[in-house]
Protein backbone atom coordinates (compact mmCIF):
# COMPACT_ATOMS: atom_id res chain seq x y z
CA UNK A 1 0.00 0.00 0.00
CA UNK A 2 1.36 3.40 -0.99
CA UNK A 3 0.15 6.88 -0.07
CA UNK A 4 -0.89 9.03 -3.03
CA UNK A 5 1.48 11.99 -3.00
CA UNK A 6 -0.45 15.12 -3.88
CA UNK A 7 -1.37 18.25 -1.97
CA UNK A 8 -2.29 21.90 -2.22
CA UNK A 9 0.95 22.82 -0.47
CA UNK A 10 3.24 20.99 -2.88
CA UNK A 11 3.55 22.72 -6.26
CA UNK A 12 4.82 19.45 -7.76
CA UNK A 13 1.23 18.22 -7.57
CA UNK A 14 0.15 20.61 -10.37
CA UNK A 15 -0.49 18.87 -13.66
CA UNK A 16 -0.51 20.12 -17.24
CA UNK A 17 -3.19 18.14 -19.05
CA UNK A 18 -2.22 15.76 -21.88
CA UNK A 19 1.02 13.82 -21.27
CA UNK A 20 1.63 15.43 -17.88
CA UNK A 21 1.17 12.08 -16.11
CA UNK A 22 4.01 10.56 -18.14
CA UNK A 23 7.72 11.08 -17.52
CA UNK A 24 9.13 14.19 -19.22
CA UNK A 25 9.64 13.41 -22.90
CA UNK A 26 13.11 13.38 -24.40
CA UNK A 27 13.96 15.23 -27.62
CA UNK A 28 13.18 12.27 -29.87
CA UNK A 29 9.80 11.70 -28.24
CA UNK A 30 8.88 15.38 -28.66
CA UNK A 31 9.88 15.21 -32.33
CA UNK A 32 7.45 12.32 -32.85
CA UNK A 33 4.57 14.24 -31.29
CA UNK A 34 5.37 17.30 -33.44
CA UNK A 35 5.38 15.06 -36.49
CA UNK A 36 1.93 13.77 -35.46
CA UNK A 37 0.56 17.34 -35.51
CA UNK A 38 2.00 17.82 -39.00
CA UNK A 39 0.64 14.50 -40.23
CA UNK A 40 -2.84 15.39 -39.00
CA UNK A 41 -2.72 18.58 -41.09
CA UNK A 42 -3.07 20.78 -38.03
CA UNK A 43 -1.47 24.22 -37.66
CA UNK A 44 1.25 24.30 -34.99
CA UNK A 45 0.95 27.14 -32.49
CA UNK A 46 3.32 28.03 -29.64
CA UNK A 47 1.92 29.70 -26.50
CA UNK A 48 3.41 30.66 -23.15
CA UNK A 49 2.34 32.05 -19.77
CA UNK A 50 3.58 33.06 -16.37
CA UNK A 51 3.02 30.01 -14.12
CA UNK A 52 0.67 31.90 -11.79
CA UNK A 53 -1.70 32.60 -14.71
CA UNK A 54 -1.71 29.12 -16.22
CA UNK A 55 -5.34 28.39 -15.32
CA UNK A 56 -6.94 30.72 -17.87
CA UNK A 57 -8.02 29.82 -21.40
CA UNK A 58 -5.66 32.31 -23.01
CA UNK A 59 -1.91 32.08 -22.83
CA UNK A 60 0.25 34.50 -24.82
CA UNK A 61 0.73 33.51 -28.45
CA UNK A 62 4.37 33.31 -29.46
CA UNK A 63 4.01 35.02 -32.85
CA UNK A 64 1.13 33.82 -35.03
CA UNK A 65 0.25 30.13 -35.43
CA UNK A 66 2.63 28.50 -37.93
CA UNK A 67 0.06 28.03 -40.70
CA UNK A 68 1.08 25.38 -43.17
CA UNK A 69 4.43 24.64 -41.47
CA UNK A 70 5.52 21.04 -42.12
CA UNK A 71 9.15 21.06 -40.94
CA UNK A 72 9.61 19.56 -37.49
CA UNK A 73 12.87 21.49 -36.98
CA UNK A 74 11.24 24.83 -37.77
CA UNK A 75 8.56 24.15 -35.15
CA UNK A 76 11.06 22.99 -32.54
CA UNK A 77 13.13 26.12 -33.22
CA UNK A 78 10.17 28.40 -32.44
CA UNK A 79 9.52 26.51 -29.21
CA UNK A 80 13.19 27.13 -28.31
CA UNK A 81 12.96 30.79 -29.28
CA UNK A 82 9.90 31.24 -27.07
CA UNK A 83 11.59 29.49 -24.16
CA UNK A 84 14.77 31.58 -24.54
CA UNK A 85 12.76 34.78 -24.54
CA UNK A 86 10.62 33.69 -21.55
CA UNK A 87 12.73 31.23 -19.56
CA UNK A 88 10.49 31.36 -16.47
CA UNK A 89 7.26 30.64 -18.33
CA UNK A 90 5.35 27.50 -19.24
CA UNK A 91 5.52 26.87 -23.00
CA UNK A 92 2.99 24.71 -24.84
CA UNK A 93 2.56 23.49 -28.39
CA UNK A 94 -0.92 23.20 -29.85
CA UNK A 95 -2.12 21.67 -33.11
CA UNK A 96 -4.99 23.84 -34.32
CA UNK A 97 -7.64 22.02 -36.35
CA UNK A 98 -9.35 24.66 -38.46
CA UNK A 99 -12.10 22.27 -39.57
CA UNK A 100 -13.12 21.37 -36.02
CA UNK A 101 -12.41 24.99 -35.01
CA UNK A 102 -10.71 23.63 -31.94
CA UNK A 103 -7.24 22.53 -30.89
CA UNK A 104 -6.67 18.92 -31.96
CA UNK A 105 -4.02 18.51 -29.31
CA UNK A 106 -1.95 20.47 -26.82
CA UNK A 107 1.14 19.60 -24.79
CA UNK A 108 3.29 21.58 -22.38
CA UNK A 109 6.95 21.36 -23.48
CA UNK A 110 8.68 23.63 -20.95
CA UNK A 111 7.52 24.15 -17.40
CA UNK A 112 8.38 27.26 -15.44
CA UNK A 113 8.43 27.11 -11.66
CA UNK A 114 4.94 25.92 -10.78
CA UNK A 115 2.92 27.64 -8.08
CA UNK B 1 -62.29 13.79 -60.13
CA UNK B 2 -63.34 13.78 -56.47
CA UNK B 3 -63.27 10.49 -54.59
CA UNK B 4 -66.43 8.77 -53.46
CA UNK B 5 -67.02 7.49 -49.92
CA UNK B 6 -67.15 3.71 -49.81
CA UNK B 7 -67.58 2.41 -46.26
CA UNK B 8 -65.98 -0.88 -45.24
CA UNK B 9 -62.59 -2.49 -44.83
CA UNK B 10 -59.99 -2.23 -47.59
CA UNK B 11 -56.66 -4.00 -47.75
CA UNK B 12 -53.99 -1.67 -46.40
CA UNK B 13 -51.85 -2.34 -49.46
CA UNK B 14 -54.37 -0.65 -51.76
CA UNK B 15 -53.56 2.66 -50.13
CA UNK B 16 -50.21 2.31 -48.34
CA UNK B 17 -48.03 0.00 -50.50
CA UNK B 18 -46.37 2.17 -53.16
CA UNK B 19 -43.34 0.36 -54.62
CA UNK B 20 -42.96 3.02 -57.34
CA UNK B 21 -42.72 5.89 -54.87
CA UNK B 22 -39.43 7.82 -54.82
CA UNK B 23 -38.82 9.25 -51.34
CA UNK B 24 -38.51 13.03 -51.16
CA UNK B 25 -35.52 14.81 -49.65
CA UNK B 26 -37.81 16.09 -46.92
CA UNK B 27 -39.45 12.75 -46.03
CA UNK B 28 -38.70 11.08 -42.74
CA UNK B 29 -37.69 7.52 -43.68
CA UNK B 30 -37.88 4.49 -41.44
CA UNK B 31 -36.66 0.93 -41.76
CA UNK B 32 -38.67 -1.63 -39.81
CA UNK B 33 -37.78 -5.26 -39.31
CA UNK B 34 -41.19 -6.90 -39.61
CA UNK B 35 -42.07 -10.39 -38.36
CA UNK B 36 -45.61 -11.13 -39.62
CA UNK B 37 -48.05 -13.65 -38.28
CA UNK B 38 -48.21 -16.81 -40.38
CA UNK B 39 -50.05 -16.45 -43.65
CA UNK B 40 -50.11 -12.63 -43.86
CA UNK B 41 -48.57 -11.42 -47.16
CA UNK B 42 -45.49 -9.19 -46.85
CA UNK B 43 -46.94 -6.28 -48.83
CA UNK B 44 -50.11 -6.25 -46.73
CA UNK B 45 -48.37 -6.28 -43.36
CA UNK B 46 -45.76 -3.74 -44.47
CA UNK B 47 -48.50 -1.45 -45.72
CA UNK B 48 -50.29 -1.92 -42.40
CA UNK B 49 -47.16 -0.78 -40.57
CA UNK B 50 -47.03 2.35 -42.74
CA UNK B 51 -50.73 3.01 -42.20
CA UNK B 52 -50.90 2.39 -38.47
CA UNK B 53 -47.82 4.55 -37.85
CA UNK B 54 -49.26 7.46 -39.85
CA UNK B 55 -52.76 8.31 -41.02
CA UNK B 56 -54.53 4.99 -41.25
CA UNK B 57 -56.94 2.98 -39.18
CA UNK B 58 -58.57 -0.41 -39.70
CA UNK B 59 -61.57 0.80 -41.67
CA UNK B 60 -62.41 3.49 -44.18
CA UNK B 61 -63.79 6.66 -42.52
CA UNK B 62 -65.71 9.44 -44.27
CA UNK B 63 -63.44 12.11 -42.79
CA UNK B 64 -60.58 10.76 -44.93
CA UNK B 65 -62.30 12.59 -47.76
CA UNK B 66 -62.11 15.98 -46.00
CA UNK B 67 -58.34 16.00 -46.43
CA UNK B 68 -55.72 15.18 -49.02
CA UNK B 69 -54.72 11.81 -47.69
CA UNK B 70 -52.19 11.33 -50.47
CA UNK B 71 -50.28 14.30 -49.06
CA UNK B 72 -50.23 13.10 -45.45
CA UNK B 73 -50.10 9.32 -45.56
CA UNK B 74 -47.01 7.30 -44.73
CA UNK B 75 -46.22 4.82 -47.46
CA UNK B 76 -44.21 1.64 -47.66
CA UNK B 77 -41.97 1.98 -50.72
CA UNK B 78 -39.67 -1.06 -50.45
CA UNK B 79 -39.38 -4.53 -48.97
CA UNK B 80 -36.14 -6.49 -48.58
CA UNK B 81 -35.10 -9.84 -47.21
CA UNK B 82 -33.26 -9.89 -43.89
CA UNK B 83 -29.92 -11.65 -44.51
CA UNK B 84 -29.83 -14.98 -42.71
CA UNK B 85 -33.36 -14.82 -41.27
CA UNK B 86 -36.48 -16.04 -43.12
CA UNK B 87 -38.91 -15.22 -40.31
CA UNK B 88 -38.84 -11.49 -41.00
CA UNK B 89 -38.17 -8.84 -43.65
CA UNK B 90 -37.30 -5.15 -43.84
CA UNK B 91 -40.04 -2.70 -44.72
CA UNK B 92 -39.06 0.85 -45.70
CA UNK B 93 -41.60 3.57 -44.98
CA UNK B 94 -41.58 7.23 -46.05
CA UNK B 95 -43.46 9.80 -43.95
CA UNK B 96 -44.17 13.32 -45.23
CA UNK B 97 -42.50 15.90 -42.96
CA UNK B 98 -45.86 17.64 -42.49
CA UNK B 99 -47.01 14.76 -40.29
CA UNK B 100 -44.79 15.91 -37.45
CA UNK B 101 -44.51 18.85 -35.08
CA UNK B 102 -41.23 20.72 -35.53
CA UNK B 103 -38.51 20.05 -32.96
CA UNK B 104 -40.39 17.19 -31.30
CA UNK B 105 -38.82 13.76 -31.09
CA UNK B 106 -41.75 13.01 -28.80
CA UNK B 107 -44.18 13.53 -31.66
CA UNK B 108 -42.13 11.62 -34.24
CA UNK B 109 -41.72 8.61 -32.00
CA UNK B 110 -45.33 8.62 -30.83
CA UNK B 111 -46.24 8.01 -34.48
CA UNK B 112 -43.45 5.67 -35.54
CA UNK B 113 -43.39 3.39 -32.49
CA UNK B 114 -46.92 4.03 -31.25
CA UNK B 115 -49.96 1.77 -31.66
CA UNK B 116 -48.33 -0.05 -34.55
CA UNK B 117 -46.12 -2.08 -32.20
CA UNK B 118 -49.16 -3.78 -30.71
CA UNK B 119 -50.76 -4.55 -34.06
CA UNK B 120 -52.13 -8.11 -34.04
CA UNK B 121 -51.06 -9.04 -37.59
CA UNK B 122 -47.46 -8.67 -36.41
CA UNK B 123 -45.62 -11.24 -34.40
CA UNK B 124 -42.86 -8.73 -33.74
CA UNK B 125 -41.66 -5.37 -35.01
CA UNK B 126 -38.36 -3.54 -34.70
CA UNK B 127 -37.51 -0.01 -35.74
CA UNK B 128 -34.01 -0.44 -37.17
CA UNK B 129 -33.20 3.08 -38.36
CA UNK B 130 -34.69 6.48 -39.14
CA UNK B 131 -33.45 9.02 -41.69
CA UNK B 132 -34.21 12.47 -40.34
CA UNK B 133 -34.10 14.94 -43.25
CA UNK B 134 -31.96 18.03 -42.70
CA UNK B 135 -35.17 20.06 -42.89
CA UNK B 136 -36.35 18.34 -39.70
CA UNK B 137 -32.92 18.32 -38.02
CA UNK B 138 -32.86 22.11 -38.35
CA UNK B 139 -36.00 22.38 -36.21
CA UNK B 140 -34.35 20.64 -33.26
CA UNK B 141 -32.10 22.27 -30.69
CA UNK B 142 -29.60 19.43 -30.38
CA UNK B 143 -26.63 19.10 -28.03
CA UNK B 144 -26.31 22.08 -25.67
CA UNK B 145 -22.60 22.73 -26.22
CA UNK B 146 -21.09 20.09 -28.50
CA UNK B 147 -17.74 18.37 -28.55
CA UNK B 148 -15.44 21.26 -29.48
CA UNK B 149 -16.97 23.70 -27.03
CA UNK B 150 -16.75 21.12 -24.24
CA UNK B 151 -13.03 20.74 -24.94
CA UNK B 152 -12.55 24.50 -24.83
CA UNK B 153 -14.59 24.86 -21.64
CA UNK B 154 -12.61 22.11 -19.92
CA UNK B 155 -9.20 22.70 -21.57
CA UNK B 156 -8.85 19.04 -22.64
CA UNK B 157 -7.18 18.40 -25.99
CA UNK B 158 -5.71 15.47 -27.87
CA UNK B 159 -6.89 12.61 -25.70
CA UNK B 160 -10.04 10.83 -24.49
CA UNK B 161 -11.55 12.21 -21.29
CA UNK B 162 -11.53 10.05 -18.19
CA UNK B 163 -14.42 9.45 -15.84
CA UNK B 164 -15.49 7.28 -12.93
CA UNK B 165 -18.92 6.31 -11.70
CA UNK B 166 -19.00 6.41 -7.92
CA UNK B 167 -19.71 3.06 -6.26
CA UNK B 168 -21.50 1.63 -4.39
CA UNK B 169 -24.14 3.20 -6.56
CA UNK B 170 -26.59 3.48 -3.69
CA UNK B 171 -26.26 3.95 0.05
CA UNK B 172 -23.38 6.37 0.62
CA UNK B 173 -23.88 9.52 2.69
CA UNK B 174 -23.28 12.84 0.95
CA UNK B 175 -19.99 13.49 2.71
CA UNK B 176 -18.60 10.02 2.07
CA UNK B 177 -19.74 10.26 -1.54
CA UNK B 178 -17.93 13.59 -1.97
CA UNK B 179 -14.80 11.94 -0.55
CA UNK B 180 -14.92 9.27 -3.23
CA UNK B 181 -15.26 11.98 -5.89
CA UNK B 182 -12.39 14.02 -4.49
CA UNK B 183 -10.05 11.03 -4.41
CA UNK B 184 -10.76 10.16 -8.02
CA UNK B 185 -10.43 13.71 -9.27
CA UNK B 186 -7.16 14.46 -7.47
CA UNK B 187 -5.73 11.25 -8.94
CA UNK B 188 -6.16 12.54 -12.48
CA UNK B 189 -9.75 12.01 -13.62
CA UNK B 190 -11.57 14.70 -15.57
CA UNK B 191 -14.99 13.66 -14.30
CA UNK B 192 -16.72 11.69 -11.64
CA UNK B 193 -20.32 10.62 -12.11
CA UNK B 194 -23.55 10.00 -10.29
CA UNK B 195 -24.94 6.61 -11.13
CA UNK B 196 -28.19 6.58 -13.06
CA UNK B 197 -30.34 5.73 -10.06
CA UNK B 198 -28.79 8.30 -7.75
CA UNK B 199 -31.52 10.95 -7.57
CA UNK B 200 -32.52 12.16 -4.11
CA UNK B 201 -33.04 9.21 -1.82
CA UNK B 202 -33.32 9.33 1.98
CA UNK B 203 -29.69 8.21 2.45
CA UNK B 204 -28.43 11.15 0.35
CA UNK B 205 -30.67 14.04 -0.64
CA UNK B 206 -29.68 15.85 -3.81
CA UNK B 207 -28.76 19.15 -2.29
CA UNK B 208 -26.32 17.75 0.24
CA UNK B 209 -24.72 15.69 -2.51
CA UNK B 210 -24.34 18.71 -4.79
CA UNK B 211 -22.68 20.77 -2.03
CA UNK B 212 -20.15 18.14 -0.95
CA UNK B 213 -19.31 17.13 -4.51
CA UNK B 214 -18.73 20.74 -5.54
CA UNK B 215 -16.28 21.18 -2.66
CA UNK B 216 -14.51 18.03 -3.87
CA UNK B 217 -14.22 19.42 -7.42
CA UNK B 218 -12.88 22.76 -6.26
CA UNK B 219 -10.22 21.25 -4.05
CA UNK B 220 -9.10 18.78 -6.72
CA UNK B 221 -8.89 21.60 -9.28
CA UNK B 222 -6.73 23.71 -6.96
CA UNK B 223 -4.53 20.73 -6.17
CA UNK B 224 -3.95 19.54 -9.74
CA UNK B 225 -4.29 22.80 -11.66
CA UNK B 226 -6.67 21.03 -14.09
CA UNK B 227 -10.37 21.66 -14.77
CA UNK B 228 -12.75 19.00 -13.49
CA UNK B 229 -16.41 18.17 -13.15
CA UNK B 230 -18.95 15.78 -11.69
CA UNK B 231 -22.13 14.79 -13.53
CA UNK B 232 -24.75 15.90 -11.02
CA UNK B 233 -27.80 13.78 -11.83
CA UNK B 234 -30.82 16.08 -11.91
CA UNK B 235 -33.26 13.33 -12.96
CA UNK B 236 -36.33 13.87 -10.77
CA UNK B 237 -39.95 12.81 -10.32
CA UNK B 238 -41.23 15.95 -12.09
CA UNK B 239 -39.63 18.28 -14.60
CA UNK B 240 -40.18 21.22 -12.25
CA UNK B 241 -38.09 19.43 -9.65
CA UNK B 242 -35.49 18.56 -12.32
CA UNK B 243 -35.16 22.22 -13.27
CA UNK B 244 -34.83 23.24 -9.62
CA UNK B 245 -31.86 20.89 -9.21
CA UNK B 246 -30.32 22.08 -12.47
CA UNK B 247 -30.55 25.70 -11.37
CA UNK B 248 -28.84 24.89 -8.10
CA UNK B 249 -26.03 23.02 -9.87
CA UNK B 250 -25.40 26.11 -11.95
CA UNK B 251 -25.56 28.37 -8.90
CA UNK B 252 -22.76 26.52 -7.11
CA UNK B 253 -20.54 26.49 -10.20
CA UNK B 254 -20.84 22.93 -11.49
CA UNK B 255 -19.89 22.77 -15.18
CA UNK B 256 -21.99 19.71 -15.98
CA UNK B 257 -25.24 18.01 -15.02
CA UNK B 258 -26.77 14.70 -15.96
CA UNK B 259 -30.09 13.22 -17.05
CA UNK B 260 -31.54 9.73 -17.64
CA UNK B 261 -33.16 10.53 -20.97
CA UNK B 262 -35.29 7.40 -21.39
CA UNK B 263 -36.70 6.93 -17.89
CA UNK B 264 -36.84 10.70 -17.37
CA UNK B 265 -38.63 11.17 -20.65
CA UNK B 266 -37.83 12.90 -23.90
CA UNK B 267 -39.94 16.00 -23.25
CA UNK B 268 -38.09 16.62 -19.99
CA UNK B 269 -34.78 15.93 -21.72
CA UNK B 270 -35.42 18.38 -24.53
CA UNK B 271 -36.43 21.02 -21.99
CA UNK B 272 -33.30 20.42 -19.94
CA UNK B 273 -31.02 20.48 -22.99
CA UNK B 274 -32.43 23.82 -24.11
CA UNK B 275 -31.90 25.20 -20.61
CA UNK B 276 -28.31 23.91 -20.60
CA UNK B 277 -27.61 25.71 -23.85
CA UNK B 278 -29.07 28.92 -22.48
CA UNK B 279 -27.09 28.59 -19.25
CA UNK B 280 -23.69 27.38 -20.43
CA UNK B 281 -24.00 23.95 -18.82
CA UNK B 282 -22.76 20.65 -20.22
CA UNK B 283 -25.26 17.76 -20.23
CA UNK B 284 -24.30 14.13 -19.65
CA UNK B 285 -26.90 11.58 -20.72
CA UNK B 286 -27.37 8.11 -19.28
CA UNK B 287 -29.42 5.54 -21.20
CA UNK B 288 -30.95 3.41 -18.41
CA UNK B 289 -33.79 1.23 -19.81
CA UNK B 290 -32.36 1.24 -23.34
CA UNK B 291 -31.74 -2.52 -23.31
CA UNK B 292 -35.44 -3.13 -22.70
CA UNK B 293 -36.06 -1.46 -26.04
CA UNK B 294 -33.02 -2.34 -28.10
CA UNK B 295 -31.63 -5.76 -27.18
CA UNK B 296 -34.15 -8.10 -28.82
CA UNK B 297 -33.13 -8.52 -32.48
CA UNK B 298 -36.78 -8.88 -33.60
CA UNK B 299 -38.71 -6.42 -31.48
CA UNK B 300 -38.25 -2.92 -30.17
CA UNK B 301 -36.15 0.08 -31.19
CA UNK B 302 -32.54 -0.24 -32.26
CA UNK B 303 -30.03 1.79 -30.25
CA UNK B 304 -28.93 3.68 -33.37
CA UNK B 305 -32.44 5.16 -33.41
CA UNK B 306 -32.26 6.03 -29.71
CA UNK B 307 -28.91 7.69 -30.48
CA UNK B 308 -30.49 9.89 -33.15
CA UNK B 309 -33.35 10.74 -30.78
CA UNK B 310 -30.87 11.92 -28.18
CA UNK B 311 -28.79 13.98 -30.62
CA UNK B 312 -31.97 15.79 -31.70
CA UNK B 313 -33.38 16.13 -28.17
CA UNK B 314 -30.02 17.29 -26.82
CA UNK B 315 -27.11 15.98 -24.78
CA UNK B 316 -23.34 16.42 -24.83
CA UNK B 317 -22.42 12.89 -23.67
CA UNK B 318 -24.24 9.62 -24.31
CA UNK B 319 -23.39 6.13 -23.11
CA UNK B 320 -22.51 4.01 -26.12
CA UNK B 321 -21.35 0.67 -24.76
CA UNK B 322 -17.71 -0.32 -24.64
CA UNK B 323 -17.45 -3.30 -27.03
CA UNK B 324 -14.91 -4.79 -24.61
CA UNK B 325 -16.50 -4.48 -21.15
CA UNK B 326 -19.27 -6.25 -19.23
CA UNK B 327 -22.25 -4.93 -21.24
CA UNK B 328 -23.68 -6.04 -24.59
CA UNK B 329 -22.50 -4.34 -27.80
CA UNK B 330 -21.52 -5.69 -31.23
CA UNK B 331 -18.31 -3.99 -32.43
CA UNK B 332 -19.39 -2.99 -35.94
CA UNK B 333 -22.81 -1.83 -34.81
CA UNK B 334 -21.22 0.18 -31.99
CA UNK B 335 -18.84 1.86 -34.43
CA UNK B 336 -21.92 2.74 -36.48
CA UNK B 337 -23.77 4.52 -33.70
CA UNK B 338 -20.60 6.24 -32.46
CA UNK B 339 -20.39 7.84 -35.91
CA UNK B 340 -24.07 8.77 -35.65
CA UNK B 341 -23.26 10.58 -32.40
CA UNK B 342 -20.19 12.49 -33.57
CA UNK B 343 -20.07 12.99 -37.35
CA UNK B 344 -21.87 15.59 -39.44
CA UNK B 345 -22.67 13.21 -42.32
CA UNK B 346 -22.96 9.43 -42.08
CA UNK B 347 -23.26 7.29 -45.21
CA UNK B 348 -25.48 4.23 -45.47
CA UNK B 349 -23.41 1.21 -44.45
CA UNK B 350 -25.23 -2.08 -43.99
CA UNK B 351 -22.09 -3.74 -42.57
CA UNK B 352 -22.56 -1.46 -39.56
CA UNK B 353 -26.35 -1.58 -39.59
CA UNK B 354 -26.79 1.92 -41.02
CA UNK B 355 -29.72 1.88 -43.46
CA UNK B 356 -29.78 5.53 -44.56
CA UNK B 357 -27.48 8.45 -45.25
CA UNK B 358 -27.90 10.88 -42.35
CA UNK B 359 -27.06 14.57 -42.69
CA UNK B 360 -26.80 16.48 -39.40
CA UNK B 361 -25.78 19.76 -41.03
CA UNK B 362 -24.10 21.96 -38.45
CA UNK B 363 -25.79 20.34 -35.45
CA UNK B 364 -23.04 19.71 -32.82
CA UNK B 365 -21.95 16.17 -32.03
CA UNK B 366 -22.34 14.07 -28.90
CA UNK B 367 -19.37 12.50 -27.10
CA UNK B 368 -19.76 8.72 -26.72
CA UNK B 369 -19.20 7.43 -23.19
CA UNK B 370 -17.66 3.98 -22.78
CA UNK B 371 -18.68 2.69 -19.37
CA UNK B 372 -19.30 -0.70 -17.81
CA UNK B 373 -16.81 -3.29 -16.64
CA UNK B 374 -13.67 -1.77 -18.12
CA UNK B 375 -10.20 -1.53 -16.55
CA UNK B 376 -6.65 -0.57 -17.52
CA UNK B 377 -6.07 -3.65 -19.64
CA UNK B 378 -8.88 -2.49 -21.93
CA UNK B 379 -7.29 0.93 -22.43
CA UNK B 380 -5.38 0.21 -25.67
CA UNK B 381 -8.51 -1.21 -27.34
CA UNK B 382 -10.70 1.60 -26.02
CA UNK B 383 -8.38 4.34 -27.32
CA UNK B 384 -8.24 2.55 -30.68
CA UNK B 385 -12.01 2.03 -30.95
CA UNK B 386 -13.21 5.35 -29.59
CA UNK B 387 -10.43 7.81 -30.47
CA UNK B 388 -9.98 11.13 -28.72
CA UNK B 389 -13.57 12.38 -28.77
CA UNK B 390 -14.83 10.05 -26.06
CA UNK B 391 -15.20 9.66 -22.33
CA UNK B 392 -13.71 6.44 -20.96
CA UNK B 393 -15.35 5.69 -17.67
CA UNK B 394 -13.91 3.31 -15.12
CA UNK B 395 -16.06 2.75 -12.03
CA UNK B 396 -14.87 -0.46 -10.44
CA UNK B 397 -11.70 0.01 -12.49
CA UNK B 398 -10.91 3.14 -10.43
CA UNK B 399 -12.49 2.48 -7.04
CA UNK B 400 -11.37 -1.12 -6.94
CA UNK B 401 -7.67 -0.27 -6.98
CA UNK B 402 -5.90 -1.84 -3.98
CA UNK B 403 -4.56 1.54 -2.87
CA UNK B 404 -7.80 3.47 -3.30
CA UNK B 405 -9.28 5.61 -6.00
CA UNK B 406 -6.65 8.37 -6.22
CA UNK B 407 -4.20 5.64 -7.17
CA UNK B 408 -6.81 3.98 -9.39
CA UNK B 409 -7.42 7.25 -11.18
CA UNK B 410 -3.70 7.87 -11.66
CA UNK B 411 -3.27 4.37 -13.10
CA UNK B 412 -5.97 5.04 -15.70
CA UNK B 413 -4.60 8.49 -16.51
CA UNK B 414 -1.08 7.15 -17.04
CA UNK B 415 -2.48 4.34 -19.17
CA UNK B 416 -4.58 6.58 -21.41
CA UNK B 417 -1.73 9.03 -21.94
CA UNK B 418 0.70 6.22 -22.72
CA UNK B 419 -1.73 4.83 -25.29
CA UNK B 420 -2.26 8.23 -26.91
CA UNK B 421 1.46 8.88 -27.06
CA UNK B 422 2.07 5.47 -28.66
CA UNK B 423 -0.80 5.88 -31.12
CA UNK B 424 0.54 9.28 -32.20
CA UNK B 425 3.87 7.69 -33.08
CA UNK B 426 2.12 5.15 -35.29
CA UNK B 427 2.08 2.11 -33.02
CA UNK B 428 -0.81 -0.37 -33.25
CA UNK B 429 -2.52 -0.22 -29.89
CA UNK B 430 -4.44 -3.48 -29.96
CA UNK B 431 -1.36 -5.48 -31.01
CA UNK B 432 1.20 -3.75 -28.82
CA UNK B 433 -1.03 -2.84 -25.90
CA UNK B 434 0.65 -5.07 -23.37
CA UNK B 435 4.09 -3.71 -24.19
CA UNK B 436 2.88 -0.09 -24.10
CA UNK B 437 1.25 -0.51 -20.69
CA UNK B 438 4.13 -2.50 -19.25
CA UNK B 439 6.59 0.21 -20.26
CA UNK B 440 4.38 2.94 -18.79
CA UNK B 441 4.02 1.00 -15.54
CA UNK B 442 7.77 1.19 -14.93
CA UNK B 443 7.25 4.84 -14.02
CA UNK B 444 3.89 4.37 -12.30
CA UNK B 445 3.55 2.00 -9.35
CA UNK B 446 -0.19 2.79 -9.40
CA UNK B 447 -0.49 1.41 -12.93
CA UNK B 448 1.71 -1.59 -12.16
CA UNK B 449 -0.51 -2.72 -9.28
CA UNK B 450 -3.69 -2.07 -11.29
CA UNK B 451 -2.39 -4.29 -14.08
CA UNK B 452 -1.60 -7.00 -11.57
CA UNK B 453 -5.06 -6.75 -9.96
CA UNK B 454 -7.16 -7.03 -13.12
CA UNK B 455 -5.01 -9.18 -15.39
CA UNK B 456 -7.41 -12.14 -15.38
CA UNK B 457 -10.74 -10.34 -15.77
CA UNK B 458 -12.47 -10.84 -19.10
CA UNK B 459 -16.08 -10.59 -20.27
CA UNK B 460 -16.18 -12.98 -23.19
CA UNK B 461 -19.82 -13.72 -23.91
CA UNK B 462 -21.38 -13.81 -27.35
CA UNK B 463 -23.39 -10.76 -28.39
CA UNK B 464 -27.17 -11.32 -28.46
CA UNK B 465 -28.00 -8.57 -30.95
CA UNK B 466 -25.72 -8.83 -33.98
CA UNK B 467 -25.71 -7.17 -37.37
CA UNK B 468 -28.02 -9.16 -39.68
CA UNK B 469 -25.75 -11.28 -41.89
CA UNK B 470 -26.26 -14.26 -44.16
CA UNK B 471 -23.77 -16.51 -42.35
CA UNK B 472 -25.81 -16.82 -39.16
Amino acid sequence: MQDYQSSLGNAESRKFETFSYLPTMNADQIREQVQYIIDKGWNPSVEHTEPQHAAGSYWYMWKLPMFGETEVDAILQEIENCHTAHPGNHVRLLGLDNFAQCAGTSMVIYRGKTV
Amino acid sequence: MAKVYDAGVKDYRETYWMPDYTPKETDILACFKITPQDGVPREEVAAAVAAESSTGTWTTVWTDLLTDLDHYKGRCYAIEDVPGDDTCFYGFVAYPIDLFEEGSVVNVMTSLVGNVFGFKALRALRLEDIRFPIAYVMTCNGPPQGIQLERDILNKYGRPLLGCTIKPKLGLSAKNYGRACYEGLRGGLDFTKDDENVNSQPFMRWRARFDFVQEAIQKAEAETGERKGHYLNVTAPTSDEMMKRAEYAKEIGSPIIMHDYITGGWAANTQLAQWCQDNGMLLHIHRAMHAVLDRNPHHGIHFRVLTKILRLSGGDHLHSGTVVGKLEGDRDATLGWIDIMRDSYIKEDRSRGIFFDQDWGSMPGVIPVASGGIHVWHMPALVNIFGDDSVLQFGGGTLGHPWGNAAGAAANRVAVEACVEARNTGRELEKEGKDILTTAAKHSPELAIAMETWKEIKFEFDTVDKIDAAHK
